[in-house]
C-alpha cells in the first residue's frame, strides 16, 4: 500500500497535477509517524510512510490546504472521507483545489493497548499476516493485529469512501457497527448513574484542547472559549462544573456535523471516553429525525438545520428527561 | 544501608500517613497511573511513571491566589493561602525529580514565589530508582541518572528489598520517621541491578540523542533557522505538551468576576494557544509557527541561557507519548542539530 501511494504521489508532483501532498511522515519508533505536507518527490521518497500506526484524519489540514491554487494530494481512509465532505459540505474546504486518493482500510493500531501489555523498549513492529513480531530491549513478543486495534476501528462504521478522486485498493461497504453499544449502556443507567460516570471521567480534563483542535466539526475561526470578549473565555479547569461545560457545549456545536471520526478520544491525554458524548447525539438525531449520517454527502439538509413536519415536538426533552 | 522487605510496603504506606499526607503511583481504572492520596486498600502502581508529571504538587494548574471583597467604595484584599500540610509523595522517578530542581530555579530565585516556596517547604520527596525504562526515555540525554535519582530519599529496590538512600536533611527526619520499619541490610545486589538497568538505557533508541547543536549561545543560528516552518506545519495548537510537561512553567493570572468581588487565580498557560502572552498592544507571537518555536527554543536556548546550561527538559517521554500528532523536542532537535 505505502508503495503504491508513494507512486502515485511521485507521479502526482511530477505530471504538476498537484503542488502538494497531504500524508505521514516517518518518526523515531515504529508507531509515531506525524501528519506531513511533502512538497517535492525527493522529500516523498525520503520520508513518506503509510503503515498500521498512521492513524490521524488529516482532512481538517485541507482547510488551509485547500485555499492553495497549486493543488493538494491527500490520502484518505474511508472514516476521514466523511470528514473531508462534510467539511467540502460547509464550504470549508474548497474541493476544486484538491486531488482524494481514497486508501483501503484495515483498521489503525493503538500504540497505547501494545504498552498496556506490559510491552516497552520497543524497537520494531513488524505485521506479518495479522501477527505482530514486536522487538523490544527487553526481549521479542507477539501480538495479533486484533488485540491491539484502536477502539474506534473495533466499531468502524464505514469502509466505503463517500468521496474520492481515485482509490488505491478497494472500495468497501458500510458496516454493521456496535458503535452505539456503549450508549445504550449509558441509557439504561439511571440519571444519577449517568452523572456519577460523567463526572468522574469530565473531571480528568485538563484543558489541554487537543480534542477541539483536532476535530474536523470544530473549524470556527475562533473558538468561543478563546474568545476574551466572550465572556466565557478560559484555559483553566478552573471548577469541575466548567469542564464539563465545556465538553457539552462542543458536543452540542458538532451535533449534527460530527461524522464519528474518533478523533477526540483518540488524542486526549487523560483517556476521557468523548466520543460517546457524540454518539449519543448522533443516536438521538437519528431516533427523532430519522437516519442521518454527517458526512455522507454534501447534498442533503442536515436535520438540525432543516425543518419538516416529521421533526420532534420540543415535548421530547420533557418526555424523555423523565425518570 | 537502611531497607525493609518490599512486601511490607503497605505497612511503611500507613506508617507514614500516620502523621502526613502521603501520595503514591496508584493504577487508575483507565490503565494508566496517577498520583492517589494514600489510604487503606490503594496500591502502588507498576507502572514505569505517571500520565500526569508530579509537577502539581508544587505547581498545581490551578490555584487562587487572592479575592478582592468589595462593598460601595471599600475593597477588602483576602489572603486566601491556607497553611499548607505536610505531605510526602512517594515513587517519583528520576526525571520527575529533575524537574523539581527545574521549576526551583524559576519560582524561588528572587522575587521568590511564596505560593511555590510555601508548598516545597513542605513537601518531602521520595524518588525511585528506574528498573525499566521506556524506549520514549532520554533523561540520561540531560545527566539523570535514573538508577540513581534526585529527591530527599532516593529509594531502589532489587525485587525482595526495597532500599533508602538519605540525600537530604529533610529526608533524614522522614528516615527517623520510619525507622521502626527499617532495618540496616546488605544492599550489594543493587550494583549488579542497576548496571544491568544502565546497559537497557545505552540500548534505548533515544540514548544517542545529542545536545551538542543547543545551549544558550546557539540563539541566532536556531532562531532563524528554516526548518521551522516545515516542523510546525502540522501542529494543532493544543497544549497537550505543555500540559504534561513537568517542566513547563508559564501560567496566567486571570480574575473571576464573583458578582460581589474578584477571585484573582493563575493557571497553566500553553505557549502553543494563540492568546499566549497577549498584552495591551496585542500578541508578539502571531502564528503558531512562532508559539512552536518558542516553546523548543525556552528548553533548549533560553533556559540554559539563564541557568548555568542546564536544559528545561528532563526526557520523560510524556510528550513524545502523547502529542497527538507526534511531533516533539525529539524530533525538533534532530531536525535542527548540526549534521
Amino acid at each position: 500500500m505505502q508503495k503504491a501511494m508513494i507512486e502515485k504521489a511521485k507521479q502526482l508532483l511530477e505530471d504538476k497535477t498537484v503542488g502538494r501532498v497531504i500524508g505521514w511522515k516517518q518518526g523515531e519508533f515504529a508507531y509515531d509517524s506525524t501528519p506531513a505536507v511533502f512538497k517535492s518527490v525527493e522529500e516523498i521518497e525520503e520520508n513518506f510512510v503509510f503503515n498500521d500506526f498512521t492513524a490521524s484524519n488529516v482532512s481538517k489540514y485541507l482547510i488551509k490546504e485547500s485555499k492553495n491554487i497549486f493543488g493538494t494530494l491527500v490520502f484518505l481512509k474511508p472514516c476521514d472521507t466523511y470528514s473531508f465532505n462534510q467539511l467540502v459540505k460547509e464550504h470549508r474546504i474548497i474541493k476544486e483545489n484538491v486531488h482524494v486518493v481514497g486508501i483501503e482500510c484495515n483498521g489503525k493500531l493503538d500504540i497505547e493497548k501494545i504498552k498496556a501489555k506490559g510491552i516497552s523498549g520497543i524497537k520494531s513492529i513488524k505485521n506479518e499476516n495479522g501477527v505482530l513480531q514486536i522487538e523490544t530491549v527487553y526481549g521479542n513478543e507477539t501480538l495479533n493485529f486484533e488485540d491491539a486495534l484502536a477502539e474506534r476501528c473495533l466499531s468502524c462504521k464505514s469502509k466505503k469512501h463517500v468521496i474520492y478522486d481515485e482509490l488505491i485498493g478497494e472500495d468497501g461497504e458500510l458496516l454493521d457497527s456496535n458503535r452505539f453499544d456503549m450508549v445504550e449502556e449509558l441509557e439504561k443507567m439511571t440519571a444519577e448513574e449517568r452523572y456519577i460516570f460523567w463526572r468522574e471521567q469530565l473531571s480528568k480534563c485538563i484543558r489541554c484542547n487537543a480534542c477541539r483542535n483536532v476535530c474536523p466539526a470544530c473549524s470556527c475561526e475562533k473558538c468561543v472559549f478563546d474568545n476574551d470578549n466572550s465572556g466565557v473565555a478560559n484555559k483553566a479547569p478552573v471548577n469541575s462544573f466548567e469542564e464539563n461545560m465545556f465538553h457539552i457545549i462542543r458536543a452540542f456545536h458538532v451535533a449534527g456535523r460530527c461524522t464519528d471520526c474518533g478523533e477526540c478520544s483518540r488524542v486526549c491525554p487523560q483517556n476521557i471516553p468523548l466520543h460517546l458524548l457524540n454518539r449519543k447525539f448522533i443516536k438521538d438525531i437519528n431516533e427523532l429525525y430519522g437516519e442521518y449520517q454527517a458526512g455522507a454527502d454534501t447534498e442533503s439538509r442536515a436535520p438540525l438545520t432543516d425543518y419538516t413536519q416529521e421533526d420532534c415536538e420540543p415535548a421530547v426533552v420533557h418526555e424523555r428527561g423523565a425518570e | 544501608m537502611l531497607m525493609m522487605k518490599l512486601d511490607k510496603i503497605d505497612e511503611l504506606f500507613a506508617l507514614i500517613s500516620e502523621k502526613q499526607t502521603l501520595y503514591i503511583p496508584a493504577d487508575t481504572n483507565d490503565g494508566s497511573a496517577a498520583y492517589t492520596k494514600w489510604n487503606n486498600g490503594v496500591k502502588l502502581s507498576s507502572a514505569l511513571n505517571t500520565l500526569r508529571s508530579a509537577k502539581d504538587f508544587f505547581f498545581p494548574q490551578t490555584e487562587n491566589l487572592v479575592d478582592f471583597k468589595m462593598e460601595g467604595k471599600n475593597i477588602e484584599v483576602v489572603d486566601v493561602r491556607e497553611e499548607s500540610e505536610n505531605f510526602v509523595v512517594f515513587g517519583v522517578r528520576a526525571c520527575d525529580a529533575r524537574s523539581f530542581t527545574i521549576l526551583d530555579k524559576v519560582y524561588l530565585c528572587e522575587p521568590v514565589d511564596s505560593y511555590y516556596k510555601t508548598r516545597r517547604d513542605h513537601g518531602t520527596v521520595i524518588t525511585m530508582a528506574c528498573t525499566k525504562p521506556a524506549e520514549t526515555c532520554f533523561c540520561s540525554v540531560f545527566g539523570i541518572d535514573a538508577t540513581e535519582p534526585e529527591g530527599d530519599v532516593a529509594c531502589s529496590s532489587d525485587g525482595t528489598n526495597l532500599f533508602f538512600k538519605v540525600n537530604t536533611e529533610k529526608g533524614k527526619e522522614f528516615v527517623n520517621s520510619i525507622s521502626s520499619i527499617l532495618t540496616d541490610g546488605d544492599a550489594s545486589e543493587l550494583e549488579a541491578i542497576n548496571e544491568k538497568t544502565k546497559s537497557i538505557l545505552e540500548q534505548l533508541p533515544l540514548a544517542a540523542l545529542s545536545t551538542a547543536s543547543f545551549g544558550g549561545d546557539k540563539l541566532d543560528k536556531l532562531f532563524d533557522s528554516e526548518k521551522w516552518a516545515e516542523l510546525s506545519e502540522s501542529c494543532i495548537g493544543c497544549g497537550t505538551c505543555t500540559f504534561v510537561c513537568p517542566t513547563c512553567q508559564c501560567y496566567d493570572i486571570k480574575d473571576f468576576d464573583t458578582g460581589h468581588g474578584v477571585k484573582r487565580y493563575r493557571c497553566w498557560d500553553s505557549c502553543m494557544y494563540s492568546d499566549f502572552t497577549k498584552m495591551a498592544h496585542g500578541n508578539p507571537r502571531l502564528t503558531q509557527l512562532e508559539r512552536f518555536r518558542q516553546r523548543f527554543m525556552h528548553k533548549l536556548v533560553y533556559f540554559p541561557a539563564n541557568n548555568d546550561g542546564e536544559f528545561g527538559c528532563v526526557g520523560c517521554g510524556r510528550c513524545l507519548s502523547k502529542c497527538p500528532i507526534s511531533m516533539n523536542i525529539v524530533k525538533v532537535m534532530k531536525a535542527l542539530e548540526d549534521k
